[in-house]
């Protein structure tokens, strides 16, 4: 590969005088699933939004397939293929099910600020977003308001506007956030079949989620990334074990 | 009507299945024939006059509503934009008096194009900001408008404003005898441009850009992670909302066929919103209930009673503390009542409520409308009556009287309001319960 | 003396604006009736100053106005929090138009006499002619006055600490076991003492009327987005500038032909654009805080000292 789907180099961020980012090098190959994963405070959420144009950072380089993306804003570096699920689940309360996810799928369809034709005879896009919505399991649930569905249907939907867009680079900010064991395991598995072929980056707390789903995994600590590789590789790095997964990964064992 | 892919299997092809469409065919066929029939309702000119106000009212508000109900824009400024159509729409018709050939009835569309050029132009500004701020600048701009009128007596004609004619020029329309002398000739030109308008913003939304002005109203920064510049589609909303604002300016010009700079006022503003609120801005049809207010308010209540603003604003109160989706929404929450068969059970509090409510309303009125008495109208007299019964706003015994019967009738009132809460509330629940099976019916 | 005049009237519209601001930066609320407090205040201080005195108003009628903001806010405001900013705005809106109403239907309709204290009503000194008044000093030593104090009880004091964490974090606050509601309750009716104090000093200064609430609250709008949403520096900055702005334009009969003439550009009637061009300063007046609302927008959309940009 020529070029790296997601390329970030001597990223910093400061707010203030706060250092958050310390200089963040990372390199991120089309079709990879890298998870990111650190203890609280790292800066993990702070660098998705640097990343998907939330925030501009203090110095550095972000290239998105080998463009520079700083000081985009967030709707141009989604129109490049880049999405991102929010920690906090951020969807459009009012609207339905169905709504969310066609909207999230309206720019990239072609249909951008159009009027002159009615969303009921968009057929394609109107399909597409009835199968996404079946991927995700909310096809029950299809003309509930959003704000009324339960958490993990709402965590279930913000995965689901996140890939609406048809985007190949997806940025998942802890998406198992506050789910039980087994809704986590469900998920995982719905994270897997949605995002097959895509460029894949997650923030994760479950080291069990970690382990199974990634293929490399960077580890953000005080805003650096202090180790790059391949889980077995990670696992076994001391500097690792010394600043972060020593204790946990006593008691997970090998997942 | 299936798509067109013969490599899936016939039943796993998506369905392309409008049932609704009968429904829709009826509801505007109703609404149609609503709008043709309503003069022969009307036995007066008096009344023929509210109609054409409040038609006119209505494309207002409803121009109004796409940019509070659809795009969550709350806008203090909107007058401007159906002052200004009415302003250059008068100038059109003194126009086509000195001979331009542009028919009278194209009018209004010109009042709307001069909406969408300066929706265009001053909306530029306004959505620099989105939320709170936006208010905020709308309502300065509306300032400098209105401030402006009065500095370029060429155009607005000063204190006295712009006079015009409608039943003037050419065109064989007019030959035929569509003067528009005639009231009920402007009513039905009103009429017109009421349903196609109306029906121009409904199918606004529902196109992309009038979804996406939904999205934009729930969550401005999602819309932006999913690829949508929000500035640019408040932008955008605000021209098209302009737009029929403009419309409805140039109606007026024709109805009043007079302009003046009151027209761009900020509590001209401030009534649009207010009315459109009132009506309900969760609805598409809650702004057409807020204009039928609107007129009965400025026209009917404003005769009725001195006190009419403030209760007017006492209700609007009471409306964002308790109902803030408006009339509109109180009578679809009831629909959806009667539709699950929980209407029966709401019979008795509702008439307790309205009861001892009339009664609590009766005192309230009695004390405000002797308040007023004094203040406003002290020299015809000290006496007031309110629903047949007289009252000497000078007496201690009626203000005594007044002030018992609010206190009692309040207090009737808050009980029965307690209990029409429990059974709403058990029935909210039984509702909820039973949309709950019918959706574990879908497959 | 137009300047001391226009710095005189812009802190006026900075203790207006001071409020409306901490207001809010705290709870995201826009206060629309906060223009309608000053006016309560004006016509509390002329109803208490009829019955004692001046000097009483002035201690009693902020207090009354802060009275009617809190309760307004602990039983009204608060059951519309949870519908939203909109609804927010929405019924402060709709307190405005009912004050309105009310003042109306207690006092009349026509402006009513409400005097400077006779201990007042002098002139402080002359320059050139023209006479500063006593009571306009007397102003300006109040708002200065109220800055400083606010200034001091914000950075100084313990409740400022709360009020100042509760600005930017009311849950991280409210679960360090501070009664966020309450500070709440209190920063909405200091903000109407401040509008009220304002009406106090500025209801006998200028006019005391029905209409003086509409007058000065699209303006202070006006301040609030020009100097920076939530910046009191801002605020105070913007309130100078256009109270100096006024000031001094409704003295000027400057017109654009003038200054084309003295570029040697002769302006007749029949000249494009001739109404424009013929506007005299003085005219132009009025409108002077709204132009340049229009042109901070398309310049710099976050104002003075605003600190986002959204």
């Amino acid at each position: 590969m020529s070029t790296y789907a997601l390329e970030l180099s001597n990223v910093t961020k400061s707010f203030g005088k706060t250092a958050i980012i310390r200089g963040v090098n990372l390199a991120v190959s089309k079709g990879e699933r890298v998870a990111v994963i650190g203890p609280n405070g790292a800066g993990k959420s702070t660098l998705f939004n640097l990343i998907s144009g939330r925030f501009e950072p203090t110095s550095g380089s972000i290239k998105l397939h080998g463009t520079e993306i700083i000081g985009q804003r967030p709707y141009e570096i989604s129109r490049r293929g880049l999405a991102r699920s929010f920690q906090i689940t951020n969807i459009f309360s009012r609207l339905s099910v169905f709504e969310n996810l066609r909207c999230a799928a309206l720019y990239a369809s072609g249909q951008k600020y159009s009027f002159w034709k009615p969303l009921s005879k968009l057929t394609e896009l109107n399909d597409r977003t009835e199968a996404l919505m079946a991927s995700i399991e909310l096809k029950r649930r299809r003309d509930v308001p959003a704000s009324l569905l339960t958490y993990s249907e709402q965590r279930a939907l913000e995965v689901g506007i996140t890939i609406a867009g048809g985007g190949d680079v997806i940025l998942l900010d802890e998406p198992t956030a506050g789910m039980s064991h087994s809704e986590t395991d469900r998920f995982v598995h719905l994270i897997r079949t949605v995002t097959v072929g895509k460029t894949l980056l997650t923030v994760e707390h479950d080291m069990g989620v970690v382990f199974g789903l990634a293929d490399r995994i960077a580890v953000l600590v005080y805003g650096e990334v202090i180790a790059f590789d391949t889980p077995d590789k990670v696992r076994a790095d001391p500097k690792v074990q010394e600043a972060y997964l020593g204790a946990v990964l006593e008691s997970e064992g090998a997942h | 009507m299936t798509s067109p892919n013969s490599s899936t299997p016939s039943a796993l092809r998506p369905l392309h299945f409008k049932p609704l469409n009968g429904v829709r065919i009826v509801v505007w066929t109703t609404y149609a024939l609503i709008l043709l029939a309503l003069p022969l309702v009307a036995q007066s000119s008096f009344a023929l006059t509210l109609l054409c106000m409040t038609g006119i009212a209505a494309v207002a508000c409803l121009s109004y509503n796409m940019l509070l109900g659809q795009a969550g824009m709350l806008s203090f400024g909107h007058a401007v934009y159906t002052g200004l159509g009415t302003f250059v729409a008068i100038q059109t018709m003194n126009k086509i008096l000195g001979g331009w050939p542009l028919p009278m009835w194209l009018v209004p569309l010109v009042g709307g194009f001069a909406g969408l050029g300066f929706g265009a132009l001053l909306g530029y500004v306004t959505t620099r900001k989105a939320g709170t701020p936006f208010s905020m600048i709308t309502l300065g701009v509306g300032e400098l408008v209105f401030a402006s009128a009065l500095m370029f007596p060429e155009f607005f004609g000063g204190e006295a404003g712009i006079n015009s004619n409608r039943t003037g020029g050419t065109g064989w329309l007019h030959d035929l005898g569509l003067t528009f002398g005639p009231q009920i000739q402007v009513y039905y030109l009103i009429a017109i441009y009421l349903f196609i308008c109306t029906a121009a913003m409904y199918a606004f939304t529902m196109t992309p850009l009038g979804r996406i002005a939904n999205a934009v109203r729930d969550n401005a920064e999602r819309a932006e992670f999913v690829g949508y510049d929000t500035r640019w589609v408040r932008y955008l909303i605000v021209m098209v909302s302009s737009f029929f604002a403009g419309v409805a300016g140039g109606l007026t010009a024709l109805n009043v066929e007079a302009a003046t700079a009151d027209l761009l006022h900020g509590v001209r503003s401030g009534g649009y919103l207010l009315f459109t609120f009132l009506g309900g801005v969760g609805f598409f049809f809650g702004p057409i209930i807020g204009a039928v207010l609107l007129v009965f308010s400025l026209v009917v209540l404003s005769e009725i009673t001195k006190a009419w603003q403030l209760y007017v604003g006492v209700i609007f109160l009471i409306m964002v503390v308790y109902a803030p989706g408006g009339f509109s929404a109180l009578l679809m929450l009831n629909l959806r009542r009667i539709k699950y068969g929980e209407w029966r059970k709401m019979r008795w509090p509702y008439a307790g409520m309205m009861f001892f409510g009339l009664i609590a309303l009766w005192g309230i009125a009695a004390i405000v409308e002797m308040a007023y008495q004094i203040q406003v109208a002290a020299g015809s007299g000290s006496e007031v009556t309110i629903a047949g019964i007289a009252l000497d706003s000078s007496s201690h015994t009626s203000w005594a009287v007044a002030i018992a019967v609010m206190v009692a009738g309040g207090a009737a009132f808050e009980y029965w309001r307690r209990k029409f809460a429990k059974v709403w509330s058990d029935g909210e629940e039984r509702i909820a319960e039973a949309a709950k099976k019918a959706e574990a019916a879908i497959v | 003396m137009s300047v001391l005049n226009g710095v005189s009237y812009g802190l006026l519209l900075f203790m207006l604006s001071a409020g409306l601001t901490l207001i809010f930066s705290m709870m995201g609320v826009l206060n629309f009736a906060h223009a309608s407090f000053y006016m309560l205040g004006a016509y509390f201080a002329f109803q208490v100053s009829e019955w004692t005195n001046y000097w009483v108003a002035f201690l009693v009628a902020p207090m009354l106005v802060a009275l009617m903001g809190g309760l307004f806010e602990r039983f009204i405001l608060r059951k519309t929090h949870k519908f939203g900013h909109v609804a927010e705005l929405l019924v402060t809106f709709g307190l405005s138009f009912v004050i309105l109403e009310l003042v109306q239907l207690i006092w009349g309709r026509t402006a009513v006499d409400y005097k400077v204290p006779a201990a007042l009503d002098g002139s402080l000194f002359k320059l050139f002619n023209s006479s500063f008044p006593e009571y306009r000093a007397f102003m300006m030593l109040v708002a200065v006055g109220m800055l400083v104090g606010l200034f001091l009880m914000l950075k100084k004091t313990r409740i400022g600490l709360v009020i100042q964490a509760a600005l930017t974090h009311p849950e991280t606050t409210e679960a360090l076991g501070h009664n966020v509601p309450r500070v709440f309750a209190m920063v909405f009716a200091g903000g109407c003492a401040l509008a009220g104090l304002a009406g106090v000093i500025g209801g006998n200064a200028f006019i005391t009327e029905p209409g003086m609430a509409q007058a000065v609250g699209a303006i202070i709008f006006v301040v609030v987005v020009v100097g920076g949403m939530g910046s009191l520096g801002g605020a105070l900055i913007a309130s100078v500038l256009i109270g100096l702005m006024q000031t001094f334009a409704v003295g000027l009969d400057w017109s654009f032909i003038g200054g084309l003439k003295s570029l040697g550009v002769e302006v007749t009637p029949e000249t494009f654009g001739y109404p424009v061009w013929k506007l005299k300063l003085s005219q132009v007046g009025p409108i002077l805080p709204y132009l340049l609302l229009v042109v901070m927008l398309v310049v710099r959309p976050k104002g003075i000292m605003g600190t986002r940009d959204d």
